[in-house]
């Protein structure tokens, strides 16, 4: 399996440490205890395509978000954690302007 | 037919023309008082201890492929119940104390050989927390016992003792710990509990669960819906698809682990060896191939196939370990599906939905557990109640907090 990293180019995945789902997000710190139950243990676990954070430790040490096919390991795609977190604010915004 | 000196020599008189199939492959009825989806291990012990020790006999066990196909026959063949946390130690010393007498129960060659488990540790700190484990399991009547490195020198004479970065200091030593021949655990279990009455259904894949108003009534199936008064689900790797047919969300994350068989040798290891500077075990088959392993690769994935980096990590833990098979060749190596908890020990407990019953999250640790599992599965489907061994083995302790972290690592599975 190889990943291309947006700084990067492409690399072989033993450079990159994985993280997990990259769909839950922290909640606020005042939210209710079962937010954060949620938020820490269960997983939506799919058998097909997989949004998932991976670290680029043995490269640029960005933090990527991969699109990948976990039955074929397929990647469809990879961009920076930093761009969707601003697409996720630019969302946030646009749904409570 | 029961399996004897007497029924080997009778049928070898008579050229082996006598031996029937071990199971019968019937059609599924309309209904069963149990059906358990998944016919791996866990599954088909469970249906063998519903019948031998709960009289229900009117049981099916579903599974999507042939039985023998999953995990029962991609791990690593070890057995050990050198576990350090109070939830986890009962649990595997029964399921030891099972392996102990599994063959004569179920009249089947298992091969159990209790060759030994020796974990190595390579500094003071490594010592310091064998010997803690090792009081541990013996504070709960298991046998555990810290070798120094002459000790281990006696038992392992190959090792390379001197490594400049990783010494070997000794080990701990769970004399009764071993291997089993698995595929055998599998047809083992299988005839065992066809000849109880059980309806084994092979390529016979679960597609729905069918949940009124919260009460589960049965399975749809490539060969129709069966109707089943309770329903477990022993489906281990995919066990977050099982349950989403009835939606439910696990705590569990799908990774996949690769195995590994060199070519055949003469004797060379005659117990189970763990190297304690990385992760890594291996064990001799009674073929001669070596049989080995090491960590997860890391990330989710129902691929049954791993990557080259963890091969590599593994390999360079093997020659780290044993220089002296460095030019052995791999004969073959393939990867299983782990259902990954998010801490690191297993789920058997009954679900929200009344009558539907699970039994997941056994990590990379599932076949060492396969007879206590189906032990303690087949008691709470049977009495509705856990068995005092898988008491704290709950669904709801990761809300609670009364987590099971054998490893320390919390809700991040590539680590367990």
């Amino acid at each position: 399996m190889r990943i291309t990293c947006p700084h990067c180019g492409e690399r072989d995945v033993g450079e990159f440490a994985y993280y997990g789902d990259a769909t839950k997000h922290r909640p606020d710190g005042s939210s209710e205890l079962a937010a954060f139950i949620e938020y820490v243990y269960p997983r939506d676990n799919p058998a097909g395509p997989h949004r998932e954070l991976w670290y680029h430790v043995g490269g640029c040490r960005g933090w990527l978000v991969v699109n990948r096919d976990t039955r074929s390991h397929e990647i469809f795609g990879v961009e920076t954690a930093h761009d969707r977190r601003a697409e996720g604010a630019r969302n946030a915004v646009a749904a409570n302007p | 037919m029961r399996y004897s000196a007497f029924s080997i020599l009778s049928q070898a008189l008579k050229g082996n023309t006598g031996w029937k199939p071990v199971w019968r492959e019937p059609e599924p009825k309309a209904e069963y008082d149990v059906v358990i989806v998944g016919g791996g291990g866990h599954g088909l012990s469970t249906a063998y201890y519903l019948a031998k020790n709960h009289g229900l006999t009117n049981v099916a066990v579903v599974e999507r492929g042939y039985i023998g196909s999953g995990n029962i026959g991609r791990n690593t063949t070890i057995i050990r119940s050198n576990y350090g946390e109070h939830g986890n130690i009962p649990f595997y010393e029964w399921s030891l104390k099972l392996w102990e007498g599994l063959e004569q129960d179920i009249n089947y060659n298992a091969m159990v050989s209790q060759r030994g488990v020796l974990n190595l540790y390579h500094s003071d700190a490594q010592r310091d927390a064998a010997a803690r484990r090792g009081n541990t399991m013996r504070m709960h009547g298991v046998d555990a016992e810290l070798l120094d490195v002459e000790e281990v020198r006696k038992l392992v004479p190959n090792l390379n003792f001197d490594n400049a970065r990783f010494p070997i200091y000794g080990g701990l030593f769970q004399p009764r710990g071993g291997t089993v021949r698995h595929d055998a655990v599998a047809w083992g279990y299988a005839r065992a509990a066809d000849t109880r009455g059980v309806d084994i259904l092979q390529h016979c894949e679960v597609t729905g669960i069918r949940v009124e108003n919260g009460h589960a009534l049965g399975v749809e199936t490539a060969k129709g819906f069966i109707k089943a008064k309770k329903i477990g689900l022993a489906c281990a790797g995919r066990s977050s698809q099982v349950a989403a047919m009835a939606g439910l969300r696990l705590p569990i994350e799908s990774h996949v682990l690769q195995a590994f068989v060199s070519e055949g040798v003469k004797p060379l290891i005659d117990t189970v060896i763990t190297f304690g500077a990385g992760h890594f075990y291996i064990s001799q088959s009674d073929k001669g191939g070596l049989v080995f392993g090491g960590n997860i690769d890391g990330y989710n994935s129902y691929a049954q196939r791993g990557n080259l980096p963890v091969i590599e990590e593994v390999m360079e833990e093997a020659v780290a370990m044993f220089p002296s098979i460095g030019r052995l060749r791999v004969l073959r190596h393939w990867g299983g599906l782990m259902d990954m908890s998010m801490d690191g020990s297993p789920i058997i407990d009954k679900t929200p939905i009344d009558n539907l019953y699970l039994n997941c999250g056994w990590c990379i640790g599932g076949f060492k557990a396969t007879p206590a599992s189906g032990w303690c599965f087949a008691h709470l489907i049977a009495q509705d109640a856990s068995h005092e061994a898988a008491a704290a083995m709950r669904l709801d302790r990761f809300a609670t907090g009364r987590l099971i972290n054998e490893s320390g690592t919390g809700a991040q599975p590539n680590l367990h």
